[in-house]
């Protein structure tokens, strides 16, 4: 039965992938080839002299290319830093992060800085061919030449791994590159960022990093079928890696307002209380924000800050509110049945750390009234943690939460899920929880 | 009432479901071979498996343990006669004041009962939950390390030996 479901989705996807297919060769290669498919290829650039390049410029390029989180997808679990290979799943098949040591034969050795500054600005390789903006170059349009040029110098002087990157698995049509011109045509605005002059410095500052190099949007604003980001909804909540990425504008869910300092705690050491510790895939983002000038994660915060809205009074009345109404919704028959099993789950394995009082010591467990994943419209960040628990960022003095998977069934991780989202936030239950819980333990690592 | 399955024994328990698996295997049981450290989901001293999967045992409660089967240090072996990865942390004097070593001891089980032939990375990052606070992790590694070897060629004797008689 549940097979038969399952190859029925499967279909549907099928049948999904083929009407997108038969629509984007339609509508979008005829409008792309017209456009600037053609790019030429740039010349093989002769061995750079890495001492030509200046140490501080190097320097200021290892900082931004921690702000641009270059080691992130670069890297794989097992690899060498910047030599590639990590697939990122996206919904057009698998494409891996490529090797940009300066390997010549594997690498970008052989790029010479104008071709990097077109990958970054244009989303072209140094062959001509269009790059997949799986690889975020709608956002690096907007860094300025003088960044890119340090990122060039510090990538330039990083030693060289051999390292061939594995071969993407897309799809046809997908893996036609040309057809990328034509998305770039619809979806892609080239171009630097302008600064707004009604603006302080500071905000003028985080913007340029958060719709730049830092390129929040990639997982924080959604994306539309072609998976190009919807300006419409900018920050508004999206996907990273079976995680969902929060909305940092007004559509936030987190139940107690971020104040700026907050922001720049969190994105600083991954820990602030009340709202708790960075899980999943924004782990790595803070263990490198914790290694950039101080200024520039203020900047950022300042901008999250001033998108996501001040925290009036209103907004910070959530929790009371949250804890008062948890009672008073009345559950029956098997609902209340699982909801019985999750106060005592809750009881038994999330009390001690997370409603400590009086204990011989604190693993700062935060309340989860103050929770960012108990009030999101998307179950499986809170599936992911329960499972897999949060290893503490590198900045952060938190400490571990451990992982349930090995202890808890699926329903019994549904039945928690339940009473936690019921009694800890105002918001409707979560639906297809089971679905979401399995789909968190498929993709999650295990222990 | 509760009913557990511990080291192949079924045991009737009278506890709220909400009591930590540990009290009730220490407490109730009188198997104290798995320790109570932190109480917090920490250290791993509490190790225990349920259905040959490592979990901390003072941070389970009772009632997700109810229908599964429970493996404590003591269902591993006796004084007289231990289990191959309690020999080989004998062998290697892996304990220094020992209190973390029943926690180990679960843990490295866990793991050569899923994949009696682990690298030494998949050893490291399976350990890793557990904390030592005396510093003996290389003793640990090679106790790992040997009982990982020795269950390997009790299988493959035993796969000799049916050999023979066929």
């Amino acid at each position: 039965m549940q097979l038969a479901t399952s190859l029925v989705r499967v279909e549907k996807m099928r049948l999904r992938h083929a009407l997108l297919g038969l629509f984007s060769v339609a509508l979008l290669g005829s409008a792309g080839f017209v456009y600037f498919a053609e790019q030429p290829e740039l010349p093989v650039s002769t061995v750079p002299n890495t001492s030509s390049f200046d140490g501080a410029l190097i320097a200021r390029g290892a900082e931004l290319a921690m702000i641009g989180n270059c080691n992130v997808c670069h890297t794989n679990s097992d690899g060498l830093p910047y030599a590639g290979g990590r697939p990122l799943q996206t919904p057009f098949g698998i494409i891996h992060a490529t090797n940009i040591t300066p390997d010549r034969e594997t690498g970008i050795g052989a790029w010479s800085e104008a071709a990097f500054m077109r990958a970054m600005r244009q989303g072209v390789r140094r062959d001509g061919a269009h790059l997949y903006p799986a690889f975020p170059y709608d956002h690096f349009t907007k860094v300025a030449p003088s960044d890119l040029r340090a990122i060039y110098a510090f990538l330039m002087t990083r030693e060289p791994v051999r390292a061939h990157t594995p071969p993407n698995t897309v799809p046809f049509p997908f893996s036609m590159r040309p057809l990328i011109a034509a998305w770039k045509f619809f979806f892609f605005e080239p171009g630097e960022h302008k600064a707004d002059p009604v603006l302080s410095a500071e905000l003028n500052r985080g913007a340029y990093l958060v719709e730049g190099l830092a390129h929040c949007g990639a997982c924080h604003t959604p994306r539309n079928i072609l998976g190009a980001e919807r300006n419409d909804r900018y920050l508004g909540g999206g996907e990273a890696e079976d995680w969902h990425a929060p909305a940092l504008n007004v559509a936030s869910s987190a139940p107690v307002p971020w104040t700026v300092d907050q922001l720049f705690t969190y994105l600083r050491t991954g820990f602030v209380a009340p709202h708790g510790v960075a899980a999943g895939p924004m782990q790595p983002v803070v263990d490198n924000l914790g290694m950039v000038p101080e200024q520039d994660v203020r900047a950022v915060a300042a901008y999250i800050g001033a998108i996501v809205g001040p925290p009036t009074a209103g907004r910070q009345d959530k929790v009371p509110q949250a804890q008062s109404q948890s009672d008073s919704r009345a559950l029956s028959g098997q609902d209340a049945i699982a909801s019985a099993d999750g106060a005592v789950i809750y009881a038994g394995a999330c009390v001690i750390c997370h409603e400590a009082t009086g204990q011989r010591f604190s693993v700062r467990g935060i309340h989860l009234a103050s929770s960012k994943v108990v009030t999101m419209p998307d179950a499986r960040n809170l599936a992911h943690v329960i499972l897999e628990g949060i290893a503490p960022p590198r900045a952060s003095p938190a400490a571990t939460m451990p992982g349930f998977a090995n202890a808890l069934t699926d329903a019994q991780v549904a039945a928690l899920m339940s009473y936690v989202r019921r009694t800890f936030s105002n918001r409707p239950p979560w639906s297809g929880l089971e679905d979401k819980i399995r789909e968190a333990r498929r993709s999650s690592k295990g222990s | 009432m509760l009913t557990l399955s511990v080291n192949g024994r079924s045991h009737q328990v009278e506890a709220d479901g909400a009591t930590p698996l540990l009290y009730v295997l220490r407490n109730d049981l009188g198997l104290n071979g798995a320790k109570f450290g932190c109480g917090l989901g920490q250290c791993g001293a509490c190790t225990v498996l349920m259905d040959d999967k490592p979990v901390l045992s003072c941070i389970t409660p009772i009632t997700v343990a109810e229908g599964r089967r429970i493996t404590t240090l003591e269902g591993l072996g006796t004084l007289d006669n231990p289990g191959p990865v309690q020999r080989a942390f004998i062998a290697e004097q892996a304990a220094q004041c020992g209190f973390c070593i029943p926690g180990m001891i679960m843990r490295a089980e866990a793991l050569l009962r899923r994949n009696p032939q682990p690298s030494d990375k998949e050893i490291r990052g399976h350990m890793s939950p557990n904390l030592c606070r005396c510093g003996t992790h290389m003793r640990i590694l090679a106790a790992v390390r040997r009982a990982a070897r020795a269950i390997r060629s009790a299988a493959a004797e035993s796969a000799r030996s049916q050999e023979a008689r066929r």
